[in-house]
Parts: structure tokens; sequence; C-alpha cells
């Protein structure tokens, strides 16, 4: 799978809630971040989970999240951010 | 569990003792990361976690909760059987002593 | 094994334990010798690993350039291995603090730090971090002023991340030994800052 995001774009998370083992944290689902990094690509732990190959293999990156935008009520820094690594198949660009 | 209501962190340090140790050790063999076949991933070793039932994931202790899982991955591998899981349990209970 | 006396009679899951390695055994797939290298090769790992790779961090320029932008290779240089993960180091500056945490399960960097501590896997700490780590750090006994920025990093998949601290001031003539010592496991999980 080619990696179609680079860093400094813009990218959501998708916003949807199926079964089976996801390594998406449901906190962050629907909130929109800026790639962080491309870590490089991985088995797709939603089929390694289910006894399969885990192919076609996911580009991962590290997403950053502002936290006064994830938590409406958050005390601290406005600049504070909340990194979290998702899979592409979990993001979609901001611009469609 | 990201983000959900809970209490303050507690400094509970614990030496691991040998039997979770070797929990542990049954994993990364398993895993094939030592050198030898791959039985299990990392991400089964999960999903059988996350699939407990939220009361027992409560109840149980880190590693009651990893011995339950890869127990179970090795079971839905065909590795063992519950046949001879249920068989071996009886024998060793009779043999060592169990509480249950 | 030898030490199979001390927790007898067993509770369910540690009869469960003891059954499902001799079943493993019996079929060949394990064997009792491979544990027990294994056990021991994980409890020799402890955090001064990783206080190693912070000093020589702090004494070496290149080295700390090449372990930010990719810590499983500078470890290898040391003869650390981290096998299958990739290891991102980040930075303690004057303007900005990294905590790490695993809000899905209790992924830590073990090939540098050893076993994770209990607080490390516990509902709070995975709860909290992530939507208040001002208040987990203080609990902690870090106090950290609002203009210094937090960074949480969430272990979700194939990264393990290490915090780099800050050095301390006026260790300029320390050794790297010494300087390593000063490195404590918290330092690099975030929640603690180097004291000297």
């Amino acid at each position: 799978m080619e990696a179609r995001f680079k860093p400094g774009d813009a990218v959501r998370v998708r916003n949807i809630y199926p079964l089976g083992h996801i390594r998406t944290p449901f906190y962050i689902r629907g909130h929109s971040g800026v790639i962080e990094r491309f870590c490089g690509t991985f088995g797709n732990p939603e089929e390694l989970a289910q006894q399969r190959s885990g192919e076609p293999k996911q580009p991962l990156y590290r997403v950053r999240f502002l936290q006064k935008k994830v938590w409406p009520d958050y005390q601290g820094n406005p600049d504070d951010v909340i990194e979290v690594e998702i899979f592409q198949h979990w993001l979609e660009g901001e611009n469609g | 569990m990201g983000g959900l209501p809970a209490g303050k962190v507690e400094f509970t340090e614990h030496d691991y003792v040998d039997w979770e140790r070797r929990v542990d050790a049954l994993r990364l063999l398993l895993s094939g990361i030592k050198g030898g076949r791959q039985l299990m991933t990392v991400d089964e070793l999960r999903k059988n976690i996350e699939t407990l039932p939220p009361d027992a994931y409560e109840r149980m202790s880190y590693y009651e909760r990893w011995v339950t899982s890869i127990t179970q991955t090795m079971i839905q591998r065909g590795v063992i059987t519950t046949e001879e899981l249920g068989k071996k349990m009886a024998e060793i209970g009779k043999r060592d002593g169990s509480k249950v | 094994m030898k030490d199979q006396g001390s927790y007898q009679p067993y509770s369910y899951f540690q009869l469960m334990e003891v059954s499902l390695r001799e079943l493993l055994v019996e079929k060949g797939i394990v064997t009792e010798a491979q544990l027990a290298a294994t056990v021991e090769e994980v409890r020799n790992i402890t955090p001064e690993r990783g206080a190693r790779v912070v000093a020589k961090a702090w004494v070496n320029t290149e080295f700390r350039k090449k372990l930010l932008q990719d810590g499983t290779r500078a470890c290898e240089e040391l003869g650390l291995e981290i096998p299958a993960l990739k290891l991102v180091v980040v930075e303690n500056t004057p303007t900005e603090h990294n905590l790490v945490v695993c809000t899905l399960c209790s992924c830590y960097p073990r090939m540098l730090l050893g076993m994770p501590p209990e607080w490390y896997k516990s509902r709070n700490y995975r709860s909290r971090a992530v939507r208040e780590p001002r208040a987990v750090l203080s609990e902690f006994g870090l106090e950290l002023a609002q203009e210094i920025k937090i960074r949480v990093h969430d272990s979700t998949a194939d990264m393990r991340y290490l915090v780099l601290p800050m050095r301390p001031a006026d260790t300029e003539d320390w050794s790297e030994e010494r300087l390593a010592a000063s490195v404590t496991r918290d330092c690099m999980i975030g929640v603690a800052v180097p004291r000297i």
C-alpha cells in the first residue's frame, strides 16, 4: 500500500465503530490532526489478530492533535498536543 | 480506555513472580521473536484480552489475563485442544494441589 | 521447574500456566530450557540500558542526532537490539516536555527499560495521561509550568517511545557513567526529570 500522506498534511480520523481488533483509540476517532511523521509500513493488526496474513501492509503515521480540540474541557497550555499512531486506512485527507 | 474517568495513579511497584515471568517468556517464544516458529501474533494476544468480559478484565491481574489469552490463542490455532487442556488441568491439580 | 512449590496450591490461572506449559513442552513446541533462558534474558534487561543510551546522547552530539532521527539504528550501534519494533526517541527541551502512555494495552520500550511498572499498566494512568497529563504529572511530584508545552505519546501500534530528558545543569565535568546513574526509569517515561 502506497503512503498517501506526508508530514504536515491535515487529516481526520474516521469516525466509525466496527467490531474486531482495532488499534485506533475511541477517544481520537472523528478528530482532525496533522501528520507528524511516516513510521513505515506494517501488517494490518485487524487482520493479524484473526490469524490472517496482515496483507496488504498498511502505512502507519504518527498524527498530532491539539489537546484543547480533543477534550473540550482541557486544562493546560493551549499548544499541548497528543500524538497517536494511526494506520492509513483509518485516515481521511482533510480536503477529501 | 484513554480519556475515561479514573482515579489517582497508585504507585505500586511489584516484582514479577516466577509464574508471571514464565507466562511472559512463553509469549515471547510463541511469537517467534526468539527464532522459533511463530504460533501467535501480538494482535491475537490483544484481541483475546479485549474480548474478556469487562468484569473479568477488572478482576484479573495482568498476567492472569495474559495466560488466559495465550491459552485461548493456542486453542483457536489448534496447537492444543480444549479436551487436552481440561485433562491436563485436572491431572496437575491432583498432582500438585490446586485451590480450584 | 524447581520453584514450582512456592505458589502451591495453584490458583486457577497458575494451574492454567503449568498446564499450558506442560502441554507445549510435551508437543515439542518449547522446552523448559528455552523458557528458563528467556526468563533470565528478560530479567537481565533493566532501565540501566535506557540510561546508558540517554547519557551517551548527552555527551555525544552526533549520537544524539542519530538517536532522534532513527532510535532503532542508533541503539543497534550501541549493541542494543530492538527486534521487530521501532524506537522513537522524543527529546525534552526547556519549552517542551514529553510523556509516554499506552492507552490500548501496555506497550513499553521493554528492550531498553525492562518490564513496565504496575502503575504504567493501570487503568488510572492509561485513562488519565492522555486527558489530563498535568494532573497526572503532579501526582508523580512533577509540577510543570503552564508555559511548558506537553506532548503526550500514545503508543498505539508498532512504535515504542523513550523520552530523552534534559541533562541536569552543572554536570559538565561528569563522566558518562555518572550521568547514566542520574537517569531513572521514570525520567525515560516522562513522569520525572533527572535530579542530582
